[in-house]
């Protein structure tokens, strides 16, 4: 199974010893004191900061030994499949992080705000806890929290900024499907450029974002803590804004390894990796944008 | 650029020497100890927890602990015995046996594999350092429920990112277990030919990518809760502290199946070894782990029943959790056709996995009882359920990884540990942990409540054989650190098939494992000779 795919060498490559894993969890370690230690203000973000420069160089370290020993040619198909069904699998927890929040936004627009609103056998709480709260979403909830003294807040309408954001991330799904096949055509210089393309969509989407995040914090009375609503919407679309972020530095990495002349058309495993990845934000991105702008 | 005289394959069949070969390890033997040794040093310091908890209530009254620190050393306890003893023994004894079961030369993705453990000390050294800040550890249980959990002092940020810590270590662990697993095969192993614990880890490695993203997910809210302003958990903003209970049993049913299928799959070789027979049913043995793994995603509510849900909703949960018990039942019932009419011996293993068998079965049927809503309204919260999850996780999943050491352990060291020692810390945990644990039930179904340090007279007595239990149990537990150091140091040179029923690839290895197990890889003879055996 294993040896008759196998072209560059003959053996799966089973690594010698590496720093890079302990310093992964060391820096990881220090990032995660720092956040503690500043969230308990104990003291100041530079631990958290230090932690930041060793995940950085940690990155670069480790993916930069892994891009050397593949440009020197060491790893089998074998090697190459394993790589694949990691960054597979990994996705796939990802899917299930986003789901959690998901679940959470669900859960209270179906369930939690209803009942808040005195649904069904929980009448109990319309006669005597909230009276004056009629269930309906957007909602930041029967004490209406949030950064104004009326309590009122306004959402961000679909049909405006985030509909154009759906089409710059939907866009670069485009534009990396046509980088992809033009690598696997041979055909360098439309690689480049619509590799380029699709990150500077990705970043374009960020800058859109940041737009949106300030406009709602300083206009529209919308922030993390705008009841149910502000936290489902800032949790969701943050972290899903922190992984276009990252795939998008992903991006940047890999048109840098094609600038120089890296992955063959017949081998480009962290190509199709970092494809994948974009894909697979894009789709988080329709979700959020049917259930938390839309419907 | 890397030059390839330096990255070369791994050509020096000799382990690397001195403390580098530990803190840089790539090989899935020295990581697989790794994690072992990791997981009996956490056994031990929960271990020494929980005999806090049994100290304290060998009688009525406070004797030696305020309730703060009680409710700490419950929690605490707790997380140290599921992520830092239980899930890492088990991820050792994967490190170790999997490559060797379906005859790779490595674990598929070595490096991560050593970052996967690494994170472990980092996470449990986070997670004890709050014994030692202002406040205490977290004492709200180690169910983190809100809004208790947010009251926590600061602790409560160590607690999560320890949390996120263990998570993200577990999800690489599994990525590796399920990539070695499709992708390292020999040549001839297909996957209804790998031994049975090879498949009782693949289906818990899928749990584990599917639900502990849910657990951080679930946790990263209430630190949003806690330090943001959001209002995931809080009423009065939309949300509900329900819904977090929700998020998080999504992910905790699931979890006590992570902690028990791997114990399937180590039962499973090693009774059809001692009976000197084939598994009986092998391929039912393979649906029904799926069916259960399948099954727990759909039964997380049976852990809520009392803050209430609708009667559909409870009738659901009931049912679908009953359910659980004929997949279950089918593995019992293949464990004992597979010993009906064997020549069946009592070697330490055997005897492990037998208690095994029994007594987790007790621990299936309390379940069942507390799956019944109306019942469950009277069991929630007492020591009924202690009884239940530590009948099934500790002669559950604890003796299955004993006897799983036990049964490699001459396979690994080259060396033969001490029947006879090994059957007396097989006897002394067995009677040990039956007085700990059975008294448990009578205290439960008479009303004493779990989680607390005092309790009314009437359970004096149970309460106190339940800790006479507790320390011959746990003081047993040296003697087999004992039987191990005595083994690997001076133990009687083992040989290569030191039980005669024993099959598998991993069998077909010379005693002790050659440090890079199968390289070259197996000859399809060989794999057909480990994996006719077996049927």
């Amino acid at each position: 199974m294993a040896n008759a795919h196998a072209d560059h060498a003959d053996k799966y490559y089973v690594p010698h010893e590496s720093a890079w894993p302990l310093f992964g969890s060391a820096s990881l370690f220090v990032v995660m004191i720092g956040l503690c230690g500043w969230l308990n203000e104990w003291y100041g973000p530079t631990v958290f900061a230090i932690g930041l420069l060793m995940v950085v160089a940690l990155f670069v370290g480790w993916f930069g030994v892994v891009i050397g020993e593949n440009q020197a040619g060491i790893y089998n198909m074998q090697v190459d499949r394993s790589f694949r069904m990691g960054m597979l699998w990994f996705i796939f927890s990802e899917v299930m992080f986003f789901a959690a929040f998901f679940g959470a936004l669900f859960y209270a627009r179906q369930l939690s705000v209803p009942w808040a609103g005195g649904e069904g056998v929980k009448i109990f709480n319309n006669l005597l806890l909230w009276p004056e709260y009629t269930a309906a979403w957007p909602t930041n909830g029967p004490a209406a929290l949030g950064p104004r003294d009326d309590g009122s807040f306004e959402t961000i309408p679909a049909f405006g900024l985030p509909a154009i954001n759906t089409a710059i991330l939907l866009l670069s799904g485009v534009t990396i499907t046509i980088a992809h096949h033009a690598l696997k055509e041979g055909n360098r210089r439309v690689l480049n450029i619509f590799l380029a393309a699709t990150f500077l969509l990705g970043f374009l989407f960020l800058g859109l974002q940041a737009e949106e995040y300030i406009h709602a914090y300083t206009e529209l009375g919308l922030t993390l803590s705008t009841g149910i609503y502000g936290s489902t919407f800032f949790m969701l679309t943050g972290f899903h804004g922190m992984h276009v972020t990252l795939g998008a530095i992903m991006l940047v990495v890999i048109w840098l390894r094609t600038m120089n002349g890296h992955f063959t058309p017949q081998r480009h495993f962290a190509f199709e990796a970092v494809a994948w990845y974009w894909h697979f934000v894009d789709v988080v991105w329709l979700g959020l944008f049917v259930f938390v702008y839309w419907v | 650029m890397a030059n390839t005289s330096t990255v070369d394959h791994h050509d020096d069949h000799h382990a690397p020497t001195g403390l580098k070969r530990w803190l840089y390890a790539t090989n899935h033997k020295d990581i697989g100890t790794l994690y072992l040794i990791f997981a009996c040093t956490m056994f031990f310091l929960g271990g020494a927890m929980a005999l806090v908890i049994r100290a304290e209530l060998f009688q009525p009254g406070l004797q030696f602990v305020d309730p703060q620190f009680f409710n700490s050393m419950t929690t605490m306890h707790a997380l140290l015995m599921i992520f830092g003893a239980v899930m890492p023994a088990w991820t050792g004894l994967a490190n170790w046996m999997i490559p060797m079961q379906v005859g790779a030369p490595d674990m598929a993705l070595p490096r991560l594999n050593n970052f996967s453990f690494w994170l472990l000390p980092f996470a449990f050294t986070l997670l004890l350092l709050t014994l030692f800040i202002p406040g205490g550890a977290p004492a709200g249980g180690w169910t983190l429920y809100p809004p208790l959990s947010l009251q926590a002092g600061d602790s409560f940020p160590l607690t999560i990112f320890a949390i996120h810590l263990m998570g993200i270590s577990s999800i690489l662990g599994a990525i590796n277990v399920v990539v070695t697993i499709m992708n390292m095969r020999a040549p001839g192993m297909g996957l209804l030919n790998m031994p049975l614990f090879c498949w009782t880890w693949l289906i818990t490695a899928y749990l584990l990518i599917a639900v502990m993203p849910v657990l951080a997910g679930a946790v990263t809210m209430l630190l949003t809760d806690h330090f943001f302003g959001t209002a995931f958990f809080t009423a009065a903003g939309g949300g509900d502290p329900v819904m977090f209970q929700h998020i998080f049993w999504f992910f905790g049913h699931p979890e006590v199946y992570i902690l028990i299928l791997p114990a399937f799959g180590v039962v499973s070789e090693i009774i059809p070894t001692f009976s000197r027979k084939p598994l009986f049913g092998y391929e039912s043995m393979v649906y029904a782990s799926a069916s259960i793994a399948f099954l727990s995603f759909i039964v997380w509510a049976h852990h809520m029943f009392t803050v209430g849900m609708p009667l559909a909703g409870q009738l659901f949960f009931m049912l679908s959790t009953m359910l659980i018990a004929v997949p279950t039942g089918v593995k019992v019932f293949n464990w004992c056709a597979t010993m009906w009419k064997g020549s069946i011996s009592f070697e330490t293993p055997m005897l492990f996995a037998l208690a095994f068998l029994f007594l987790f079965t007790i621990g299936g049927f309390s379940g069942l009882m507390l799956a019944i809503v109306p019942a469950d309204f009277q069991y929630h919260d007492s020591y009924f359920v202690v009884a239940h999850f530590h009948y099934v996780l500790v002669p559950g999943a604890v003796f299955a990884i004993m006897a799983g050491v036990y049964y490699w352990l001459p396979k690994w060291s080259g060396r033969m540990y001490s029947e006879k020692l090994g059957k007396l810390h097989f006897w002394l945990s067995t009677i040990g942990v039956n007085i700990l644990f059975f008294p448990q039930h009578f205290l439960g179904l008479a009303g004493m409540p779990r989680r607390i340090p005092d309790y009314s007279t009437q359970f004096a007595d149970w309460n106190m054989v339940s800790s006479i239990g507790a320390f011959v149990f746990g003081f047993s537990q040296l003697l087999f650190v004992y039987v191990i150091w005595q083994a690997v140091r001076s133990g009687e040179k083992a040989p290569a098939r030191p039980w005669e029923g024993a099959t598998g690839l991993d069998w077909e290895l010379p005693t002790p494992a050659p440090y890079h197990s199968w390289d070259p890889p197996p000859t399809r003879e060989v794999v057909a000779k480990g994996v006719a055996q077996q049927h």
